[in-house]
């Protein structure tokens, strides 16, 4: 396992539309300021265990655990480019995706 | 049979010049359909694990990408009908978000799609005889060909009779279906290659022998991506009678030989660069001189059925040029430039091809909404006989206009945002999706076609600087094929960031070439100014006529390379 160096959410796709979707404390949220955030490694893996079986259980494909940083208001953001865009949708689509919804 | 029944061809719907399903087709893809439908089913109640759909998925074009699956919708040789451009309207509206994007594969793609519907896109698609199979995986991909296909002045023979031919047979190949990687084949039929057949794992040149016969260049082992080369010539002439055999033959050698232990390595380009084409020629040719050639002999009579849909339609006699046209052109500058940028030589006195960009300024690079896939339908009804041709250049061709129609063509595309006179021009960029949209993506490439378009808007700039190909990937598998333009731009991660590497003296046609790397990567922002700087060194450096791959090549790399870093001691550029 790679080294722990910032908090983590976990990501994947919504097996029946293919939206990007974050682990919650309680589930599987759209909106990733609702995402449950690892501080450390030991629920960095709690998380990714919870997504195979998701995973294993056909709710949800392509798991991933990312790196972010905690905004000012609590909300965990993403540190990588590649995720800033998933979060939000098309930078020139602003009409599309999760930021046409506010998300 | 010719389909082209020239007293229908002014109704709406008309049958036009494109091949038609026959009943095996037509039951084919429906079967497929219920195929998936059925697949799709057990995927979602849970008795097929991704590992084991993804496959199937990717068999009827489906992804997954950052934020939706992608259905990437096939298009043979670029031909559509405007019945068809219609369906592809409908299910942008109905099932998507009200627009495509076309590829340079000469496809088209939906950013939205839900897993649920896919197997009704396919049936709506089955409905006007398209599909998506074949349009991922590792097996023959779509078949592309020159959009000007029939209707160039250069052409020799119509490459699309071919490529259907070829679409026929590597459709579902049961040898074919599990190459080591994917398999791209374009044709050409002319003597300018419009095709990129050069940068495909097999290119083919209609050509005609002393003889007088019609028989095929085989070129093999061209393609992009991380590793770039330009194909090799392993057949000088086969015989039409000895096409699919020749090609049978180059396809399991390359199945039994290519590699499968490193994606990456898996291309034929891999196979023909580490064995050389002499090997992989001596390869071919005993592999064809051995096999049982008598499944693949040539029937003339079903290639002859196959190319009767491709019969010209009932052009009229007309006059080589219009006077209507010319009194359009002294009237209204638009008209003039347009016709003057975006229309080329038809074979047929009086009549123009009309490539139509779907790069306005600052827009997307081949996208289209649903309602100019309807205005482009109806176009092409009302002025072109129903058909519609997409170019790898991502953008739409009507191949038959009578020059009399070409004032009334562009007032009814400038309604709809789609008279942008920039064919072939500076802001004519070729793009990826990028990081906006694709998963693999290490940067976007959209917004640096957005910017460079915008910086350089000024048309009678663009025809200044002449024909020029700015082509842009946002990742090494070249996509937006930018090792084969002038001017090229690869977007890649440099230290957390999107990084833009820029070539220069890419060449996708008979003379092709990989571009060769100017300098270190630059951000986003500089981007534009880098391509502004290179324009105006070639400007100054330029001898009458030039274009800036002339220029280029005649002054050499080093001098555009060092114009650069002069400016960039000042900080400016690299």
């Amino acid at each position: 396992m790679a080294a722990f160096k910032n908090p983590q959410i976990l990501l994947a796709s919504d097996l029946r539309d293919g939206e990007v979707l974050f682990l919650g404390t309680s589930g599987w949220e759209r909106d990733h300021r609702r995402a449950r955030v690892a501080f450390d490694a030991a629920v960095a893996s709690e998380l990714e265990k919870i997504g195979h079986a998701e995973y294993a259980g056909n709710r949800v494909v392509d798991v991933y655990l990312t790196d972010v940083e905690i905004e000012p208001d609590g909300a965990p953001a993403p540190l990588h480019y590649r995720e800033k865009m998933r979060i939000k949708g098309p930078s020139v689509r602003r009409d599309l995706g999760k930021q046409a919804t506010g998300g | 049979m010719n389909v082209h029944d020239p007293s229908a061809a002014a109704r709406p719907n008309a049958p036009t010049t494109t091949y038609r399903y026959d009943e095996f087709d037509a039951s084919f893809v429906r079967e497929r359909v219920a195929e998936f439908r059925e697949q799709v089913r057990r995927r979602l109640e849970g008795s097929l694990t991704e590992d084991e759909f993804r496959p199937f998925r990717l068999m009827n074009g489906l992804y997954l990408q950052l934020h939706a699956y992608m259905l990437r919708v096939a298009i043979p040789y670029g031909t559509l009908t405007a019945r068809q451009m219609r369906c592809l309207a409908d299910i942008a509206d109905r099932w998507d978000r009200g627009y495509g994007h076309f590829t340079t594969r000469q496809n088209l793609q939906y950013n939205w799609p839900k897993l649920i519907d896919t197997p009704d896109i396919l049936e709506a698609l089955a409905d006007v005889e398209m599909h998506a199979i074949q349009t991922s995986g590792n097996c023959i991909r779509n078949v592309t060909a020159d959009h000007f296909a029939g209707v160039a002045a250069d052409e020799i023979e119509d490459p699309r009779a071919t490529a259907e031919f070829l679409r026929q047979w590597s459709s579902l190949h049961p040898e074919f279906s599990f190459l080591p990687r994917k398999f791209k084949i374009a044709v050409t039929g002319a003597t300018h290659d419009r095709a990129a057949i050069m940068a495909h794992d097999i290119g083919l040149r209609i050509l005609k022998n002393d003889a007088g016969d019609i028989g095929y260049q085989v070129l093999v082992g061209g393609g992009l991506g991380r590793s770039p080369f330009i194909g090799k010539i392993i057949r000088d002439f086969i015989p039409r009678a000895d096409l699919l055999a020749y090609l049978e033959a180059i396809m399991r050698v390359y199945n039994r030989y290519g590699r499968r232990d490193n994606k990456y390595k898996a291309r034929i380009k891999i196979l023909v660069h580490e064995k050389g084409i002499e090997a992989i020629r001596n390869a071919v040719e005993k592999e064809f001189a051995s096999m049982d050639r008598s499944v693949f002999s040539h029937d003339p009579a079903e290639f002859a059925r196959i190319a009767a849909y491709f019969a010209p339609p009932p052009y009229e006699s007309l006059p080589a040029v219009s006077a209507t046209l010319q009194a359009a052109r002294n009237d209204n500058p638009a008209i003039d430039s347009f016709v003057a940028v975006n229309v080329s030589p038809h074979r047929e006195p009086g009549y123009a091809i009309v490539t139509i960009s779907l790069k306005p300024i600052g827009g997307i690079p081949g996208d289209a909404t649903s309602a100019q896939m309807r205005t482009l339908a109806d176009a092409s009804e009302r002025f072109g006989f129903g058909e519609l041709r997409v170019s790898h250049e991502q953008n739409i061709i009507l191949p038959h206009v009578k020059q009399d129609d070409l004032p009334a063509l562009w007032r009814m595309l400038d309604a709809a945002g789609l008279a942008t006179a920039n064919a072939g021009l500076i802001s004519d960029i070729i793009s990826c999706p990028g990081l906006d949209y694709c998963s693999l993506a290490t940067a976007r490439s959209i917004p640096i076609a957005q910017e460079i378009s915008k910086r350089f808007s000024d048309m009678s700039r663009q025809r200044r600087i002449g024909k020029l190909g700015i082509k842009i990937s946002g990742c090494i598998n070249a996509c937006g094929h930018h090792h084969i333009g002038a001017i090229g731009i690869l977007g890649l991660e440099k230290k957390g960031q999107e990084s833009y590497q820029i070539t220069l003296g890419g060449d996708p046609t008979f003379s092709a070439a990989i571009g060769e790397i100017v300098g270190p990567g630059v951000g986003a922002e500089q981007v534009p100014d880098v391509i502004e700087h290179l324009i105006d060194f070639y400007l100054a450096e330029r001898e009458e006529k030039e274009t800036f791959i002339d220029t280029w090549r005649r002054i050499g790399h080093a001098r555009f390379k060092d114009a650069l870093r002069r400016e960039g001691e000042d900080g400016a550029y690299i």
